[in-house]
């Protein structure tokens, strides 16, 4: 699998950590309730098929990157610095 | 037999050999099993289940029979017919005891009737005490390939990454004609084939190409490859894999075929190439034919028979018959009688079959049984209703060709049934990026795969934005025609995988059982489960399927090709990994004046850290761990301290990050301050502790504990980059560029003042400050803080002083009664103080649980705050942090034992705890234990039992305070 880190060009994913769901960008308010901060921490989709994740190019230049691929087909659809999606 | 002016070899080197302990003769460019061949040897092997004696089948990666094991370097499962020959190669033959000809387990083969399919399913049911003590010993004797050798494998394996515009699989007609197409256009090429000779069928065949040879053409076609910069050659390398984003893996073999390689030369090599575009020129292989009787050495496929002829110069027989349902066997009959060696016969199935030539042909005709105890010696043919005998001591049979379809099934491509070829072709776009050209996509002529060859590099080269053309010489464009022929009915087994002994019995056995399915067809008769994967026996047990099933073949469906394409070894694909390159060795600075001083050295993660360091006359670790705790509560100890991670902050935005990512604040820690932090994970538990320094109003530098150096990096760059990415802050790890080393005890300033610049004091030099000294003239920082208890600071200077620094650090404690010391009395003057390190917060423990829920600030957020506040995680009835001592006649403790009320039973559901750390404390004179008992903190003063069932212990412990010694904190400020 081949991952296009937004700095340092298309790299294989063995210089990547794999974190999980790109919702960890989401955090919530400190008063936004269990429920939600529940949500936050603890649930996770399953998709079969398109889906957001995050990366971090840990044997690169040591940026976070949101890469949404299809998890069936392994197809990357785009790949974008998790600063710039986060804001 | 070899056969006169034939061949690619080269006569004028003869290589010598043996196998089975006998000698024999070869030359230059023979594989051993056309060596063998040539030296008249048929016999090779023993099969896996009825030990039946085998001959070579093919001529290249798909042999299923002669697997034989190297000796030179105890490397069993060599298919003969790829290893290439050389001057004193040693090869043995496998599955057979006492001897290949004399085989006893070949009783087997009488037994038969009794060992169908199904047969070890059936009889080892019971008992089911005897599954792995009896039966599985007994069937792995019985059964086999190649023992391994169980020595440690001496060989060199390498991994190695490529990148390419075009990756072309397969250097035959297609192939040639595809890299030379796109080399010529000057794109990126890599061509890869897994002969050490690239042509493909070219150099096993008699075509014309414009006014060559094939063989010639093919040489040609290289040379000119080989003089473009921009082509890369990779011969004996296999591409075993397709995966994503068009990477692939390659198996080169390096080394096989070299008598004495070079030292450092490795044996394998495991590439994974990157191509923008690929295209498979695989070929296709050719399909044996189920007749009664069709594994008996002698019995090959007609290409093969060919190959052996016009490649290596070797007749593999003196009367060789041919059977076969397509146009293209007949070309074996003409090669062979133009070479002039005895065509026996042609067997046609078909009866409008037209052949010409000056020996018998029998259209409309097929075998039905064949004799010969130990290779071939007579066929019997049933010909226009009446049965004959035909004498021969080779069998060249053709079933048709199967389109090489591997690859493109790797990733979940199902390929597609063609009649007119009788064969599986590739899906199209089965693999993004991947095209497919020649004979691996159905297009038999050689006419044919030069075309589409070029073709299909002009396409792929178009959607790369290189125009190229196609220049594509005239060749041979023989129509293929086949009709079915798959099983031929008749009295006695008809094989369809030799290498597993599954024959069309068996297959029809699975359907009237009801394995229906291909998939579990498969599975109960063990069809296609070899190391040849069904190359060979595949699409024939389909046909077999379908058939008894009343089924197409289409509908009956086709097995997975999963990769590898051919075996790859384990450690080729783990090159690399084995020994220190699994688990690298990282060295401090103080390392070798550690070893000097004879300090055994234990694992921290990657780095290795003295665990003492030894006197003349201490007997064991206790003596030295003692001595040096003393030592420091009484004088000065150093230690090093470096494998701590250390992350260097920067950034106007520094301050408020850290009260983001600390529970405690850090925006209030005044520059040239230390302080201790907490970290928490999002979900409320530890995640780390250590100190953070200010060393400006935009600089600190946090330390980490040495494992979670990593975790702690990705956590800071994850919290910044996704979190708060608006805040100006950079991250570093310093951790290698920094050694650091901790001065412990009362004399700790004596130490220092003797080696700094500018000496310090009380005032100068507060408990929890910071600052930029110079050690000796070097530039370093120094820090306050203590791990001990004592009195004590961490000098840091640059990596490339710190061994210089350790030494003088320790010649200067030596002369006040100090010096080293290791990682048990770390640990030891650390339980005595109640710090925690990992043991206790391990992953599952709270900043409540550990005591320190104060440290979490109410006046701002931080990680892990919210889910911190959790009931559940603030219940009184957690397990909380509490020391342990001894309060009974057995004076041990274990960590990892478990706590009991004093008269429970001490069973899992009475568990109230558990010890994480251990101690003897040389200070107090008795074991200490660091561990979480339920309401721990309101129990100071109660008894709880110790339990630990493994090492059969009980003690008796008084519950208390984690501190145990100086609470007060009186000689840390001293």
């Amino acid at each position: 699998m081949r991952i296009t880190c937004p700095i340092c060009g298309e790299r294989d994913r063995r210089e990547f950590y794999y974190q999980g769901a790109a919702v960890a960008l989401d955090r919530p308010a400190p008063d936004a309730g269990p429920q939600a901060w529940d949500d936050y921490v603890h649930l996770r989709d399953n998709p079969a098929g398109r889906t957001r994740d995050l990366w971090f190019h840990e044997m690169g230049c040591g940026a976070w990157i949101v890469v949404e691929r299809d998890t069936v087909i392994h197809e990357v659809y785009s790949t974008e610095l998790a600063e710039k999606a986060a804001r | 037999m070899r056969v006169k002016d034939k061949g690619l070899i080269n006569r004028a080197v003869p290589l010598r050999f043996t196998f089975d302990g006998r000698h024999y003769e070869g030359f230059q460019g023979d594989t051993l099993a056309s060596a063998l061949l040539a030296n008249d040897v048929r016999l090779v092997g023993r099969s896996f289940k009825y030990h039946r004696p085998r001959g070579i089948l093919t001529a290249g990666s798909e042999e299923p029979n002669a697997l034989m094991t190297i000796t030179d370097r105890a490397e069993p499962n060599v298919r003969a017919t790829v290893q290439e020959l050389y001057q004193g190669l040693s090869a043995k033959s496998q599955n057979n005891w006492p001897s290949l000809a004399r085989d006893a387990l070949s009783v087997n083969d009488l037994m038969a009737p009794f060992l169908s399919a199904g047969f070890y399913y059936k009889t080892f049911m019971w008992p089911r005490a005897f599954w792995e003590r009896v039966y599985e010993p007994l069937i792995r004797r019985a059964a086999g390939l190649g023992a391994l050798d169980k020595t440690h494998n001496p060989d060199l394996y390498e991994k190695a990454y490529a990148f390419c515009d075009v990756l072309i699989i397969g250097a035959g007609p297609a192939g040639l004609m595809a890299a030379l197409t796109a080399g010529r256009a000057g794109a990126r090429v890599i061509l890869a084939d897994e002969d050490s000779l690239m042509g493909g069928r070219l150099n096993s065949e008699t075509y014309q190409i414009g006014d060559h040879t094939g063989q010639d053409w093919a040489a040609a076609a290289v040379s000119e490859l080989t003089a473009m910069d921009n082509v890369r050659l990779m011969p004996r390398t296999t591409v075993t894999g397709a995966y994503d984003q068009g990477t692939y893996g390659a198996l080169e073999r390096v080394a096989h075929h070299i008598a004495k390689p070079a030292d450092d030369l490795p044996l394998e090599c495991f590439w994974r190439i990157v191509a923008k575009r690929a295209i498979l020129c695989a070929g296709s292989l050719e399909r044996p034919i189920a007749f009664p009787m069709n594994d008996r050495p002698g019995i090959m496929t007609a290409s093969a028979v060919r190959s052996y002829l016009n490649r290596y110069g070797v007749a593999p027989g003196k009367s060789i018959a041919i059977y076969g349902n397509n146009d293209n066997a007949h070309q074996t009959a003409h090669d062979l009688a133009a070479a002039g060696v005895k065509v026996a016969a042609v067997i046609d199935s078909r009866a409008d079959a037209q052949v010409q030539g000056d020996f018998p042909v029998y259209t409309g005709a097929e075998v039905i049984n064949t004799t010969g105890r130990l290779g071939l010696e007579e066929i019997l043919v049933r010909h226009n209703g009446e049965n004959l005998m035909v004498n021969a001591d080779c069998l060249a049979m053709s079933g048709g060709w199967n389109p090489t379809v591997h690859l493109t099934c790797h990733m979940n491509g199902r390929p597609v049934w063609r009649d007119g070829i009788l064969a599986f072709v590739p899906a199209d776009d089965a693999i993004p990026g991947l095209s497919v050209a020649g004979a691996a996509r159905g297009i038999f002529s050689t006419r044919g795969c030069l075309q589409d060859g070029a073709k299909t590099a002009v396409q792929v080269l178009d959607d790369l934005g290189v125009k190229a053309q196609a220049d594509v010489p005239e060749a041979e464009e023989t129509p293929y025609q086949i009709s079915p022929l798959w099983a031929v009915p008749g009295k006695g087994r008809a094989w369809l995988d030799f290498q597993n002994d599954v024959t069309v019995k068996d297959v029809k056995q699975a359907a009237a059982e009801n394995f229906r399915s291909v998939e579990h067809m498969k599975r109960y008769t063990t069809q296609g489960m070899a190391t040849d994967q069904g190359k060979n026996s595949n699409v024939g047990a389909l046909a077999v399927l379908a058939d008894v099933t009343g089924r197409a073949i289409p509908e009956t469906g086709t097995t997975t090709f999963r990769p590898p394409f051919s075996p790859v070894s384990i450690a080729a694909m783990g090159a690399g990994g084995q020994g220190k390159g699994f688990a690298p060795e990282r060295f401090t600075t103080s390392h070798l004046p550690s070893i000097q001083r004879a300090a055994p050295m234990i694992e921290a993660g990657l780095w290795y850290r003295p665990s003492y360091f030894p006197m003349p006359g201490e007997q064991t670790w206790r003596e030295s761990c003692d001595r040096e705790v003393n030592m420091v509560r009484t004088k000065v100890g150093i230690c090093d301290v470096s494998t701590l991670g250390k992350i260097d902050i920067q950034g106007p935005d520094a301050a408020e990050f850290l009260d983001f990512v600390y529970t405690n604040t850090f925006s209030t820690l005044k520059v040239g301050r230390v302080r201790y932090g907490l970290m928490l994970r999002e979900d409320g538990y530890v995640m780390d502790d250590g100190t953070t320094a200010r060393l400006g109003d935009h600089h600190y530098v946090m330390t980490t504990t040495t494992a979670a150096a990593g975790q702690v990096m990705r956590h800071l760059e994850f919290v910044h980059q996704c979190l708060k990415p608006k805040l100006n802050v950079r991250f570093i790890s310093v951790t290698e560029q920094w050694a650091q080393f901790a001065v412990a005890g009362p004399r700790a300033r004596d130490v220092l003042n003797a080696l700094l610049d500018d000496p310090i004091d009380n005032d100068s030099f507060p408990f929890m400050a910071c600052g930029q000294v110079k050690v000796a003239g070097t530039p370093g920082r120094l820090f306050r803080i203590s791990f001990s208890g004592e009195h004590a600071y961490e000098v840091a200077v640059p990596a490339r002083y710190g061994e210089s620094l350790f030494r003088l650090l320790c010649a200067q404690a030596e002369a006040m009664g100090g010096g080293p010391y290791g990682m048990e009395a770390l640990n030891v003057l650390r339980i005595e103080k109640g710090f925690v390190t990992h043991s206790e917060i391990h992953g599952r423990t709270t900043a409540f649980d550990i005591g320190a829920e104060r440290m979490v600030s109410a006046k701002k957020d931080c990680i892990g705050k919210t889910m911190a506040a959790r009931p559940g995680l603030i219940d009184d009835d957690r397990e909380q942090l509490v020391g342990l001592k001894p309060a009974g006649a057995v004076k041990q403790l274990i960590a990892g034992g478990h706590l009991f009320a004093p008269g429970a039973e001490a069973v899992r559901v009475n568990s109230q705890g558990y010890v994480t750390s251990v101690g003897y404390s040389p200070t107090l004179d008795c074991y200490l234990g660091l561990g979480f008992l339920k309401n721990g903190r309101a129990r100071h003063g109660e008894r709880v039992k110790m339990v630990d069932h493994l090492k059969g212990v009980e003690t008796l412990c008084e519950v208390c305070d984690p501190v145990f010694f100086d609470p007060e904190g009186g000689r840390l400020r001293g």
